[in-house]
């Protein structure tokens, strides 16, 4: 029952994780860029939908609403001011600027916000699951974590599958000359992965501070880093290995957690992850690379 | 590690015959430099070599032609284990190269230049040279960190060696310039001089002429002639350029779809009618 | 004439110059009392990121692989400096002995690190390396957030579970988990430092001006070519890390020991970052540039304390405005035109290795 247990909070937490994976991965497909900044894109989800249930006391969906509203905007803001100028430059010099991007959002959060943790209230109202008389208990966070994720995941498949808008998405993370070539706005694409990431940043922001309510400018910057080895860990560009990755790093990381030891369980998360890479370098779902001689 | 029987690699005195007498593998009873046998790889199902024998005699230089897409920089790639054979044997100078990796190959003996040139473009042309000295001239890494005294004297011969390599084209007036800076004729060359660094007994040339204009292109025929005298090495090359080749190798292999369809001396292959067909085409494929 | 004297500038010479120039001006103004107290206590961390920013190039600049964990061997160089340096209180009176002892047995625990790390990590590419870097880092923070270490009569204690378990009878606790280690003596001076900064420059400008050296760069600017003119790409890799890692072993124990404690925390992936954008805004592979830009940087959020609030995120912007300033084209085109060809390509790609 205990191992039940611990396998769906695992799960729980690693849809978390495979929500802000998706971002990570559907950004660094097209963009090829490690966007350091999309875990304080998580926090800032937090922060709105926090402010509008709290300050101007409206009810949870209009807090997620808007969560993700500004988070959308925030990250096309954020890709037409920073990013796009260094289309050119080295992936480098990106990643950079991604981590300046990143400190500017903390730090503006901390004026804003200041440094004392929030406390936030779930914005699920779901009553719990109860199964063998009371002996397994499934909050309403995680039933609502879970679906979520997998709602996501499959409109995303669907969505860069079918629409026009997400093969041109592919199209661009393929081949950007190519895909100009044939007529597809570059630019906009890249807009929209990134409005689509910030977006699901923000509902992975507050689902995450529901189910740990305490909300701080640094928030975002443990999970995101997580979340990024998620993605590289089910192959960093694939839908699906972001999904798995991010279900697989949350369950190794509560299990760890509860047979190995709490206070090394980040280690073991991070030796895994290693341990994937040796035997397959691009991730378990990743495509291998082929240097043409 | 095997650098002194690199050193020590004995060396066939050379047989001035004439070009057009030679016939391919010519000098075979020497004990070729190099022997493919059933040489082939797969990939992902699909043939892409395929029983490839050939042997290159001590002195020889040899052309490797055929269409686009035959498979010749694939050879080049198979023999120096860029990519694993699946089959065949590769002997070089009598040794089996199977258990072999790219940088034990050019150790034992094979150097090659690259179709895409493949320069380190961020140092200089000097250095460019000195790498391809590297397991020539040896110190140690803390002898280098901490100046003693070997620092000096090897550097020093470092420097001589490259400056006599560079002297081969004449290019020892821009050894301080970087390799990315140089112009297209002068980094094929660069590549050339790097190679032979290595002390090779093969070198395997990958369109040496390509992007070069004519006259470019007849001093470099004149160059590849020397270096093989001077050095008593054996050359393999891929080429277009039919006056190149047809020029200069005294044994010439062609290759389509993965397979040798022709071998012999340039006035035999010019007479081939399957390498007319596979080049211009025919009817029907066999 | 005119060349000859760009060579001079633009070489190691000026390098060392500026670095001895400096150290005398700040010694001169430290002796003069105009150096303010929070500067003042700024000059070892500086000259320890110095340190870094140069070990890091080696690694991103001259071998050509992102690490994102350096401050892991900052981190196992610092814990060890401070052991040698407690546990042998008894055994080597003199400070600057032990101090010396630290710095070298630092070096060589990161220098051991590295070899560990390095032979997994080399073996990947790209991101996929740089993000094992990362995962390696924190996985040092994790395991020295656990380890509980002490000395008494009988010699060292180790745990990684709780003080009590050390079994002491007496005796001091070093590293007591995530409370990092404590009662560290002051024994790092700006000499020190000073003298450190000169001798990790003069490792890491030797190196790669020798047969070793070149064949790091030879690997970074075209792996195959290098394979296939004998180069061992393994071994060379492996030996540009980890005397990286001794470096940033030795920067990480000059740093702990100018502390009274030290935890952790401290060297987790936000330092790590921290150097990474020193040696970025340098330019990568520009030994003096990072030098430069771990100098300023550390001093830039001292002069902007008045600004008090607003100081890290005017860190950020500036830190974001440099980058789109100098890798945007249009815009480095401008600066190039405003300054002369010589500035239109300093930071990044510009691989000039003094």
């Amino acid at each position: 029952m205990n191992l039940l247990a611990n396998l769906i909070n695992g799960l729980s937490l690693g849809a978390v994780y495979a929500i802000i994976a998706l971002g990570y991965t559907m950004v660094y497909g097209i963009a090829k860029m490690l966007n350091f900044a999309h875990g304080d894109v998580i926090m800032v989800g937090g922060y709105v939908c926090f402010c509008t249930m709290s300050y101007l006391h409206m009810p949870a969906p209009a807090g997620v609403l808007f969560a993700v509203i500004v988070c959308t905007v925030l990250g096309i803001v954020i890709e037409k001011l920073a990013y796009k100028p260094l289309r050119q430059a080295t992936s480098l010099a990106v990643l950079i600027t991604a981590i300046g991007v990143s400190y500017f959002l903390q730090n503006a959060a901390l004026l804003i916000w200041k440094s004392d943790p929030k406390v936030f209230t779930s914005v699920v109202n779901i009553p719990a699951i109860r199964l063998f008389d009371g002996q397994l208990v499934i909050s309403g966070v995680t039933v609502a974590t879970i679906a979520s994720s997998v709602i996501i995941m499959i409109a995303l498949t669907i969505f860069t599958g079918k629409t026009k808008v997400g093969k041109a998405m592919r199209a661009v993370s393929e081949d950007k000359g190519a895909a100009q070539l044939m007529g597809i706005n570059v630019n906009s694409t890249i807009s929209v992965t990134f409005a689509i990431g910030s977006g699901l940043a923000a509902i992975a922001g507050v689902l995450l501070c529901s189910a740990y309510p305490t909300l701080m400018p640094t928030t975002g910057s443990m999970p995101g880093i997580k979340a990024f080895t998620a993605a590289v860990f089910g192959g960093i560009g694939s839908i699906p290995g972001a999904m798995l990755g991010g279900l697989l790093l949350g369950v190794i990381e509560i299990f760890a957690k509860a047979y190995i030891s709490t206070q090394l369980s980040d280690a073991i998360v991070f030796a895994v992850l290693i341990i994937v890479l040796l035997i397959k370098p691009t991730g378990l779902l990743g495509k291998a690379i082929h240097e043409k001689v | 590690m095997s650098d002194n029987n690199v050193k020590s690699r004995e060396r066939t005195k050379m047989v001035p015959l004439p070009s057009d007498s030679i016939v391919p593998e010519r000098d075979v009873h020497k004990r070729p430099v190099l022997e493919a046998k059933h040489l082939g790889i797969d990939f992902g199902g699909l043939t892409a070599v395929d029983e490839f024998n050939l042997a290159i005699g001590p002195t020889e230089i040899a052309g490797l032609i055929g269409p686009n897409g035959a498979g010749k920089t694939r050879v080049f790639n198979l023999l120096t284990k860029v990519y694993k054979p699946t089959r065949g044997t590769i002997l070089l100078n009598g040794v089996d190269t199977a258990n072999m990796n790219t940088v034990q190959v050019n150790k034992a003996g094979i150097a090659r230049t690259f179709q895409n040139i493949r320069l380190f473009s961020d140092l200089t042309v000097e250095d460019n040279v000195k790498i391809g000295l590297h397991n020539q001239i040896r110190y140690s890494t803390a002898a280098g960190i901490l100046r003693l005294p070997t620092f000096f004297k090897k550097e020093k011969e470092f420097h001589e060696k490259a400056m006599d390599l560079l002297g081969i084209f004449d290019m020892q007036y821009m050894a301080n310039v970087k390799a990315g800076a140089l112009p297209y004729g002068a980094q094929r060359r660069l590549e050339i001089v790097r190679a032979l660094a290595t002390n090779p007994s093969l070198l395997l040339l990958d369109e040496p002429a390509a992007g070069m204009n004519p006259s470019e292109t007849a001093e470099l025929m004149e160059n590849i002639t020397k270096i093989r005298d001077t050095f008593q090495i054996a050359v393999m090359l891929i080429e277009h350029d039919m006056n190149l080749v047809m020029g200069i190798c005294e044994g010439i292999a062609v290759l389509n779809y993965g397979r040798i369809i022709a071998k012999g001396t340039p006035s035999e292959i010019q007479n081939n009618p399957e390498v007319i067909e596979a080049y211009l085409g025919k009817q029907k494929e066999a | 004439m005119k060349k000859t004297i760009r060579k001079i500038l633009g070489g190691k010479a000026m390098t060392y110059a500026m670095v001895i120039i400096v150290f005398v001006i700040m010694e001169a103004l430290l002796h003069g009392g105009m150096i303010s107290s929070s500067l003042a206590g700024q000059l070892v961390p500086i000259c320890a990121y110095i340190c870094m920013a140069i070990a890091l190039n080696l690694t991103v600049g001259i071998l050509g692989e992102l690490s994102l964990g350096h401050a892991g061997f900052m981190s196992v160089g610092a814990f060890t400096g401070v052991v040698v340096v407690i546990a042998l209180q008894g055994a080597v009176p003199s400070g600057i002995v032990r101090f010396i002892l630290a710095i070298i047995i630092g070096g060589i625990m990161a220098a051991l690190t590295g070899v560990l790390v390095g032979i997994p990590v080399l073996r990947l590419q790209g991101d996929y390396l740089a993000i094992v870097t990362l995962a390696f880092g924190e996985i040092i923070k994790n395991i020295l957030n656990n380890i509980y270490l002490g000395v008494d009569g009988s010699g060292l204690h180790f745990s990684m579970k709780d003080t009590a378990s050390l079994g002491m009878q007496g005796g001091t606790v070093i590293i007591n988990g995530p409370m990092g280690a404590v009662g560290i003596p002051k024994l790092s001076t700006f000499v020190a430092g000073f003298i450190l900064i000169l001798i990790v420059l003069t490792v890491t400008l030797n190196l790669i001006q020798s047969r070793t050296g070149r064949a790091v760069m030879a690997i970074r600017d075209n792996r195959i070519a290098a394979e296939s003119t004998g180069i061992d790409i393994t071994r060379y890799k492996l030996t540009a890390f980890v005397i990286s890692a001794a470096l940033a072993g030795m920067a990480g124990a000059l740093y702990a020991l100018n502390y009274s404690t030290i935890v952790p925390k401290k060297f987790d992936f936000n330092t790590s970052i921290l150097i990474l954008v020193f040696v970025v805004l340098g330019g990568i592979g520009n030994i003096r540039g990072g030098i430069i830009a771990a100098a300023v940087l550390t001093i830039l959020p001292e002069l902007l304390r008045s600004m008090n609030d607003y100081r890290m995120l005017i860190y950020a912007i500036v830190l974001i405005l440099v980058m789109l300033g100098t890798n945007n084209p249009q815009l480095r085109r401008i600066l190039g035109s405003i300054f002369g060809r010589k500035h239109a390509e300093p930071v990044e790609g510009g691989k000039s290795n003094e």
